[in-house]
């Protein structure tokens, strides 16, 4: 522990000779957010980084104690704003769980289709966004282009665009679209012709694999160490994707891969990314002809109450693992409920795989780590 | 009159009728100086608006297109704005580099406009060692992008100009082994005598393989050398913001930029001089009415041609590709781009030893 | 040999940036790829999802009546104090005493549009409505009381 005269101590005291600290963030161009980074530098070559938290704290934790629990489920689209939908599902999940609730087959279904769209949704801006990191600024916009049928098909079904709230305990708010299943594989149609253009323009670019090789290299040891999950962790080779491993609506019963890489470098995370996205449109193109008919939400009470206990329920976002925990103590709110978001441990393995690269590779790895700052700090 | 051929040889003759040589003198300076200011000013404006245009229809969208018809006033409104604006100097900087800086990068470049052939004998100063100049003149602007760098007392600033340093200097090497082929192959430094070399057919086309290569090296090297991207790393945005002028701002920041394009403009005409025959007509051998019908077309009309598809082509670059990251800038130039240039050099002088060249 | 791979280093790394600039030359030859929406000049033909979420209304029929009953199902669901709800009682023309809304008010600045309280309305009393364009020079604009003035409750609405 710090005590307090050695706290100020370090602020005042000049590094030793050489030694440069740059502050990336809040406001820079590659931190895709409030990200607060102390980066020591010697010359290019990075030292030591000090990622700051709490530009965008907005204690979403201690404001869904005091929701109800079909109110609170709206917050935590506010945490990783891009797989909002996802986040929704987990937190309808865990009550259906508390509760026993069925859910009809209808919602299970729509839910899993949503929440893969969401997931290329919240990739193809990844894909996006890195290549932006890296200097390459058309691609966003190509990648941009895909997503925005994606987020026409979310405002058609679901009456918004980015913060859906769609998912209700016990199944859905509403019926989905007329036009839903035709969107959607006018989607997967436009998508696998467009996806060879990534490989053109980025996956295939000497400039960008030599910028991503071999740069933030994360072994598997240090994956489950720092509690990293998601492709982060699957690019080192951990297995760790929650649909294999607790699988949840209609996961258990449609087939896909969990892309695993071994490399564990940046260039390795770009990729798994990339198949993920290609297994999300196969999980879409085996489900979308097999939306069964009947009721899209159970029968629940109107007034939702969690039996007294402790509740858990994990899921896989477009980051990661994310894990909802809710002690009950029997009220229409939870007594205390922790998120265990995917964006934060991601974050805190950046001091360990960018030490010792160029201020160039720091861009490279904080890309491919797929930072969602509201998801860290919450 | 869009061949601009006797322009200059009537204005002088009439000026020296009028006035004494001296006075003649002094008028055409001060009419050089009008002209290439105002040539800089509507390079500026149309360089920019082009590389927005480019830019906008490669990411497939439509670019600038409120302020006038098509958006061709866009840059205008946009100086406008920059003259409008305050010029910021920082608190601890050192105020005269930081406010000398933009005028050093602005004034090399202005330097290097002296010996490009705009057209038919419409050049301000044919100097014997043409390319010889260009070459050291140009070096020069990474004193401008030092000193501002430096004076800004911004960490970012610094790194950025460091990192141009290292990278213009070493680009000049290739970028000089490049232009070097062609002065071998036409034995002369002069910009004249090099395109009227080209008189039957371009060097591009004329030298074989090895012309080519120094074509492309020459690209990639002044790509370089302007600090454009892919190698736009003294101010690569998503590292250090905006590099060494990240504390510019105002009318300081738009002589930056205006620089960088102007430069942009000034590399691509010298390679369009060197490589495809500066204002010289596409000449093929002896087709004489092909080349009779090529030579209707004005001279200026050719030169501005060849200039802005090389500008487009550097543009395009830009849109396309990743930034490099500076160690391997440094590896594409020294384990690259420089021994295949020097063997290439070795090569064109072979080619101009034994006369095997058209 | 080191030579043979110098080489085939250099000629995958040209053909690689070919391919992406032949990517970038497709779309800028092709203007019919370009996606641009010109958002205010399209207004007329602007078409927006029939479900998009864009602000709380309270239909009203032709003889200026609704169907909101006052029974606070909505406030009780907003999970941010949006909706405010001040009831009345209507003296009915039997005399007898009925609960009506005096003013439905509804703050747009803090609605987060999760449509909680039109699914939580009995009567469907409230609606959502597809309009994004909400910006207004003055805050207290934002502050909004959706019963039109003079309405009722529709007859038969308990």
């Amino acid at each position: 522990m710090y005590n307090q005269t050695e706290i100020i101590k370090d602020t005042t005291e000049l590094g030793p000779e050489g030694e440069l600290v740059i502050n990336i963030g809040p406001q820079h161009p590659a931190t895709h957010g409030v990200l607060h980074l102390v980066v020591t530098l010697n010359g290019e070559t990075i030292k030591k980084i000090e990622p700051h938290l709490g530009y965008i704290h907005r204690s979403i934790e201690k404001m869904c104690e005091s929701l109800t629990y079909r109110q609170f489920i709206y917050v935590t689209s506010r945490m990783d704003y891009l797989s909002s939908h996802i986040n929704n599902t987990a937190c309808a999940l865990l009550i259906e769980k508390g509760l026993q609730i069925e859910v009809p087959e209808r919602a299970k279904v729509v839910r899993t289709i949503l929440n893969e769209l969401t997931r290329i949704a919240s990739h193809e801006l990844w894909i996006g966004a890195m290549a932006m990191d890296l200097g390459a600024f058309t691609p966003f916009f190509y990648a941009f282009r895909e997503r925005e049928m994606i987020t026409d098909i979310m405002e058609d079904t679901c009456g918004a665009r980015l913060t859906m709230n769609y998912i209700v305990p016990g199944g859905l708010m509403y019926d989905i679209h007329p036009d839903f299943q035709t969107k959607v594989k006018a989607f997967v149609k436009q998508f696998k012709e467009k996806v060879t253009e990534y490989e053109d323009l980025v996956t295939g670019n000497i400039i960008f694999q030599s910028r991503t090789k071999g740069v933030g290299v994360l072994t598997a040891q240090d994956a489950i160490s720092y509690g990293c999950t998601g492709p982060v962790a699957r690019a080192s080779g951990v297995s760790c994707d929650m649909r294999k491993i607790a699988p949840y609506d209609a996961y258990d019963r449609v087939e896909f891969d969990e892309v695993i890489e071994t490399t564990g470098d940046s260039f390795a995370r770009y990729i798994v990314r990339v198949k993920e996205m290609n297994q999300s449109i196969r999980i879409i193109e085996q489900l979308i002809d097999n939306i069964p008919e009947g009721e899209f939400v159970g029968k629940t009470k109107n007034v939702l109450k969690l039996a007294k206990g402790e509740f858990y329920q994990r899921v896989e976002t477009a980051r990661g693992e994310l894990g909802i925990y809710i002690v009950s103590e029997g009220a229409t709110t939870p007594y205390r409920i922790k998120f265990r978001s995917p964006g934060f441990s991601n974050l805190s393995v950046l001091n360990h795989i960018a030490k010792g690269s160029k201020i160039g590779d720091l861009m490279a790895t904080m890309g491919t780590l797929d930072l969602v700052i509201p998801d860290i700090d919450r | 009159m869009l061949s601009l051929e006797n322009i200059t040889k009537t204005t002088q003759d009439w000026l020296l009728t009028k006035f004494s040589p001296t006075m003649a003198l002094t008028i055409e300076c001060v009419i050089v100086i009008l002209l290439s200011i105002t040539l800089f000013a509507l390079l500026g404006l149309v360089l920019v608006l082009l590389e927005r245009k480019v830019a906008a229809r490669i990411q497939i969208r439509l670019g600038p297109n409120r302020v006038g018809p098509g958006g061709i006033f866009q840059t205008a409104a946009d100086t406008l704005k920059l003259i409008m604006k305050e010029g910021l100097t920082p608190d601890k900087a050192d105020k005269f580099l930081f406010n000398l800086a933009p005028f050093v990068v602005m004034m090399v470049a202005m330097l290097l406009l002296a010996p490009i052939a705009f057209a038919k004998n419409f050049q301000i100063w044919d100097i014997n060692i043409g390319v010889l100049y260009i070459s050291s003149i140009s070096s020069l602007s990474v004193i401008g992008i030092l000193m501002a760098g430096w004076a800004s007392n911004n960490k970012y600033s610094l790194l950025g100009a460091m990192r141009s340093g290292a990278q213009i200097v070493s680009y000049e090497l290739s970028a000089g082994f490049a232009v070097l082929t062609i002065v071998v192959l036409t034995g002369s430094l002069q910009i004249s005598d090099i395109i009227a070399s080209q008189e039957n057919g371009w060097w591009l086309f004329k030298g074989h393989i090895p012309v080519i290569i120094a074509f492309v090296l020459y690209i990639i090297a002044v790509t370089a050398e302007t600090n454009r991207a892919p190698f736009d790393l003294a101010e690569a945005e998503s590292e250090l913001t905006a590099g060494f002028h990240t504390e510019y701002s105002g009318m300081k920041f738009a002589l930056f930029f205006l620089a960088e394009y102007i430069n942009i403009f000034i590399v691509c005409a010298i390679g369009a001089t060197l490589f495809l025959g500066g204002w010289m007509p596409l000449h093929i051998g002896h087709w004489e009415s092909f080349n009779h019908i090529m030579d209707y077309i004005p001279s200026s009309l050719w030169f501005m041609g060849k200039t802005f598809f090389l500008i487009f082509v550097i543009m395009w670059f830009r849109w396309t590709f990743p930034r490099l990251r500076v160690d391997h800038l440094l590896n594409l130039e020294w384990k690259y781009l420089l021994p295949i240039s020097l063997f290439n050099l070795l090569l064109v002088t072979v080619i101009a030893i034994m006369g095997w060249h058209f | 040999m080191f030579l043979k791979d110098y080489i085939s280093d250099v000629v995958n790394g040209v053909s690689s940036l070919l391919k992406g600039m032949r990517k970038t030359g497709y779309y800028f030859t092709h203007s019919k790829e370009i996606i641009t929406e010109q958002y205010p000049d399209n207004r007329a033909t602007l078409k927006l999802a029939d479900r998009f979420k864009g602000e709380v209304v309270m239909p009203h029929d032709e003889n200026n009546e609704h169907t909101c009953t006052g029974c606070t199902a909505c406030e009780l669901a907003c999970p941010n104090g949006t909706i405010k709800i001040i009831t009345k009682f209507d003296i009915t023309p039997e005399g007898k005493k009925k609960k009506a809304i005096d003013a439905f008010i509804y703050r747009l600045e803090m609605c987060t549009l999760c449509n909680l309280c039109i699914t939580a309305c009995p009567s469907d009393a409230i609606k959502m409505l597809p309009n994004f364009e909400h910006s207004v020079f003055d805050r207290s604009k934002l502050t909004k009381i959706l019963n039109k003035p003079g309405s009722k409750i529709k007859e038969g609405i308990e």
